[in-house]
């Protein structure tokens, strides 16, 4: 049948007359608006019963008690828990954060095994049976040349029972190589010790000071136990006690301070010594701790005086003499003043003298052991297990030349990791748990070069980060929201805490725990080794490790030994050895890094083995990252003279290493200093959250051992800019 | 003039016809010459595009599907005390539990109870697997409704069966015709094309919750629309 033109017509609008009559377009429409409200890009949560549970976060060292709010099965939301005593309630943006790391795509989900070379990021899944035998082999056959010493482990953690089973596990198997990463929790051990004369951990008894002199420490911007610095800050505060904040850079703790004291960097020790000289030769010291060691205090009155007169101590420092008088002043004359050091989060050991000087100043004003002073915490001591006898093959290990070059009984020095394997101390394998040195220690090249000469590395890692690319096996950790673990301390805290973060949802990927995998291969490596491991399982070492707190810690999460506090007594000594030290000389002006590069530490960025999560990627401010460039601060004084403008390339070149940056203008830093934070510049390509934006400091950064310690004593490098 | 000479004048437009012819066929006006075609054209786009919306449509929109197995819950209300509070519950917190989770079930069911085959699949594939049975809800609402059991069984005291239907005397599970469009069940916009319903547990849409908002507690707290305000469900 021919249609023509007007019959198709007349057929198109009997079709539409019959539609606009029928149900159909006005269904539709509806339809598609629903359709349109359930976009898959907008997360709608399962409706379900919600519960809380309570745990404790242990993605930084603080150990503040989360409650944990989930519906079903699935973590919603992650807040601070109020009856713990670190945080009361509040929490950090990476706590916050938790979910995002619990339910991250670029976990690792099973262990595995590297295919092709080091880099090329290809791997095989293999089975936990598998990867333990594999491990047993590799460690059996060295043993069985003799040679367990070649064996290595780097722990992010220095207590509590993982770290502890894997000390364990090589000492039975007979490897003094036990390294934990040192922060200035390190540093304050030596403090305490050499001029203590204690052994224990440096505690701040913040909440009940009114003065609080300190020396680069980011009390605003995660020192120590971050949230619960914040909450002691606004105590301080509400009392009106004062803040003083000394430091190169106008940190957010220095523009909250009552007073910020810009400082040449480095020279924080000198400026402390300069503050002794006011408060010795004006008699503003407590007599009762010159006389505990009259001689002692003789030396250092001498050696203040000789050396610390206000007027060189400015020329060195750039502090006016003025206020340096007029702030020892103050500082004595309040009346619960502390000083605290350990620059920026702490996260570096930091020069010894300088912390002596600092403690040094807490004794004159006589704060020890003191409410609002400084207090000596016993080390965590609930861990009792069975005393571990090596055998004959173990000790002969034992008593092999350990890698750092100090005995047996000496605190480990990660920091000369990278010299002495390049040296060729003969490493066969290395084990990494809660750690990403390739990433946080300084000089990165030299890491990666020391990790490129080990045949064999091992990570523990729940995610592909920059140690795990390089490794050859991955035994990936559950998450803390999927397992138990004791957290034995809190940094700075001056009570003694214990807590213990449990499950909180059943394991999502093929991990296991590092204690039961340790625990694995104790069993598969047989007797003797089998033997020091006397427990089932990880769950069940820690019940009875913990023993009768293991109930209570269940319910509650955390716990304090208010007994604890005040047992130990610093039995203090003016030593001089400690002090003697003059860093800032080797800090010499070069005419071709005529800048100082300092890194600066913020609470929204991780720096530390925990990548930053994708909530704490957005919130960093444009003059620190943009796009993929990060900044480097600059005064703008500094940045004429190099023809530098605002947001403009430059090359950064350090003796380390070379990176382009962008340029921020910033009237809060000294002249002649740039900064840069940390915890950017993660070499992650799957991450397109936090890989590849921005540098990593620690590759531009070197490391400089302290002449006493031994430990890093960095505080930056000398630097220069040029424009691009 | 003669006449012829006029006629031809006339005739001349109608060149084949005669005057008196094309006269007759003009009485019917312009269109009839297609008159036929046009209208049976209108008439066929207007007949199949209402059998279309009609009767097509509907079939094509909605999907069929089964739920995992088969449950009776007139069976099931025989055997407990409470009878819909039994399995669909108040939380201590006063959230409502919803379609039942397994441990609602394994009281009972831990073992066999009966014969039948979806029994079998229920204890087999879920209880002794631990997987809650992924039960498709005929009464989900979308994200943007904010609604609570408590505020209409607690305290307007309202039966189940109003809004659900008498279910607890059904011995099966019916078909979940899912939407193929907006993804929800066929139950919301109503078994109806039209949109009409004769009870009320018939439709779920918005517009038969205001009305009943309106007929029981006279609010017209929106001036726009004279009925409930729209923030009670939309918060």
């Amino acid at each position: 049948m021919k249609i023509d033109r007007r019959s198709f017509l007349s057929l198109g609008i009997g079709a539409a007359a019959g539609t606009m009559l029928s149900p159909l377009p006005w269904k539709i429409t509806d339809d598609l608006s629903i359709w349109s409200q359930n976009w898959p890009w907008t997360p709608v949560p399962e409706d379900g019963e919600i519960t809380y549970t309570s745990s404790i976060c242990t993605l930084c060292p603080a150990g503040c008690g989360i409650s944990v709010r989930k519906i079903g099965d699935r973590v919603v939301k992650i807040e601070g828990l109020k009856e713990s005593p670190v945080n009361s309630g509040g929490i950090c943006v990476l706590g916050l954060s938790g979910p995002q790391l619990l339910y991250s795509p670029l976990r690792i989900q099973a262990p595995l095994k590297r295919k092709g070379k080091r880099g090329e990021d290809q791997w095989e899944t293999i089975s936990w049976k598998d990867a333990v035998f594999e491990m047993a082999k590799k460690l059996g056959d060295l043993r069985s040349q003799g040679k367990p010493q070649t064996v290595a482990a780097i722990s992010g953690q220095r207590y509590g029972s993982t770290a502890g089973l894997l000390k364990r596990l090589l000492t039975a198997y007979g490897s003094p190589n036990f390294f934990h990463v040192p922060s200035m929790e390190d540093t304050y051990e030596q403090v305490l010790q050499t001029m203590g004369n204690v052994d224990g951990m440096a505690g701040f008894d913040i909440e009940h000071s009114d003065y609080v002199l300190s020396f680069g420490s980011g009390i605003l911007d995660g020192w120590g136990s971050p949230v619960r610095m914040f909450r002691a800050h606004s105590q301080l505060k509400q009392k009106n006690g004062k803040l003083i904040q000394i430091e190169a850079r106008l940190s957010n703790t220095a523009s909250k301070a009552d007073r910020w004291v810009p400082i040449n960097p480095g020279t924080e020790g000198d400026l402390a010594l300069g503050f002794a000289y006011v408060i010795i030769q004006e008699l503003l010291y407590k007599r009762e701790w010159a006389d505990k060691d009259p001689q002692g205090f003789e030396q250092f009155k001498n050696f203040v005086v000789n050396g610390f007169r206000p007027d060189s101590v400015s020329s060195i420092t750039g502090v006016d003499t003025g206020i340096i008088i007029a702030l020892a002043r103050e500082f004595a004359s309040a009346s619960r003043p502390l000083a605290i050091s350990g620059k920026g989060q702490g996260d570096v050991p930091g020069a010894l003298a300088e912390f002596a000087a600092v403690y040094a100043l807490n004794a004159l004003v006589g704060n020890l052991n003191k409410p609002g002073g400084i207090w000596a915490m016993p080390a965590p001591d609930y861990i009792q297990w069975p005393t571990l006898t090596p055998d004959d093959v173990a000790k002969a290990g034992l008593d092999q030349p350990r890698l750092d070059g100090a005995k047996g009984s000496e605190k480990p020095l990660l920091n000369r990791f990278a010299q002495k394997v390049a040296d060729g101390y003969p490493l066969e394998v290395l084990l990494i748990s809660g750690a990403n040195p390739a990433y946080t220690l300084p000089d990165t090249q030299g890491i990666k070069a020391a990790l490129d000469k080990i045949p064999f590395i091992v990570s523990f890692s729940s995610f592909m980060d920059e140690t795990a690319r390089v490794s050859d096996l991955i035994l990936p950790q559950p998450m803390y929201l999927e397992r138990y673990e004791d957290v034995p301390c809190s940094p700075g805290f001056s009570k003694t805490y214990l807590g213990l973060s449990k499950p909180v949802v059943r394991p999502l990927l093929h991990t296991r725990n590092t204690g039961d995998v340790i625990l694995d291969l104790a069993n598969a490596m047989g007797d003797p080794i089998k033997g020091a491991f006397p427990w089932e399982n990880y769950e069940a070492c820690l019940k009875q490790t913990l023993g009768s707190r293991w109930e209570a810690l269940t319910q509650k999460a955390a716990m304090v030994d208010e007994k604890a506090a005040g047992t130990l007594v610093q039995k203090f000594k003016f030593s001089l050895a400690p002090l003697q030290v003059n860093l800032s000389e080797n800090a010499k002006k070069e005419s071709d890094f005529p800048l100082k590069l300092i890194p600066f530490d913020s609470m929204r960025l991780a720096n530390d083995a925990v990548i930053s999560p994708p909530f704490m990627m957005k919130i960093v401010d444009d003059t620190i990252l943009k796009g993929k460039d990060g900044f480097v601060e600059i005064n703008p004084v500094t940045a004429k003279g190099l023809k530098l403008s605002e947001g403009k390339k430059a090359l950064l070149t350090t003796p380390k290493g070379q990176a382009t940056v962008r340029v921020h203008l910033f009237e809060g830093i000294k002249p002649g200093v740039i900064a840069m934070s940390r915890g950017l510049g993660h070499e992650t390509p799957s991450d397109r959250f936090a890989g590849g934006k921005g540098i990593n400091i620690n590759a531009l950064i070197g490391s400089m051992e302290d002449p006493v310690s031994g430990l890093d004593a960095t505080w930056g490098i000398q630097a220069k800019l040029a424009k691009i | 003039m003669s006449i012829e000479e006029d006629n031809a004048k006339k005739g001349s437009t109608h060149a084949d016809e005669s005057p008196a012819e094309s006269h007759h066929k003009d009485e019917d006006g312009p269109i009839s010459q297609y008159g036929g075609p046009i209208i049976f054209y209108f008439l066929i786009g207007l007949i199949a595009s209402l059998v279309v919306g009609w009767v097509i449509f509907p079939q094509l929109l909605y999907s069929k599907k089964h739920q995992p197995f088969d449950f009776s819950h007139k069976l099931h209300m025989e055997e407990v005390d409470n009878g819909c509070e039994s399995c669909h519950f108040f939380r201590e917190d006063g959230t409502f539990s919803g379609a039942p989770k397994l441990a609602q079930c394994i009281g009972c069911h831990e073992d066999m109870q009966g014969v039948s085959e979806d029994e079998a699949e229920f204890v087999e594939e879920h209880v002794a697997k631990n997987r809650e049975v992924p039960w498709l809800i005929y009464a989900k609402q979308p994200d943007c409704v904010f609604f609570s059991h408590a505020a209409h069984v607690v305290s307007a005291k309202m039966e189940c069966a109003t809004c659900h239907g008498e279910m607890g005397e059904s011995d099966h599970l019916k078909i979940y015709e899912e939407n193929r469009i907006s993804g929800y069940s066929r139950d919301i916009w109503g078994k109806n094309i039209a949109g009409l319903k004769h009870n009320t547990w018939d439709r779920m849409k918005m517009d038969d919750c205001a009305e009943c908002h309106l007929k029981e507690t006279g609010r017209t707290s929106s001036i726009q629309t004279e009925k409930d305000g729209c923030m009670v469900c939309h918060k």
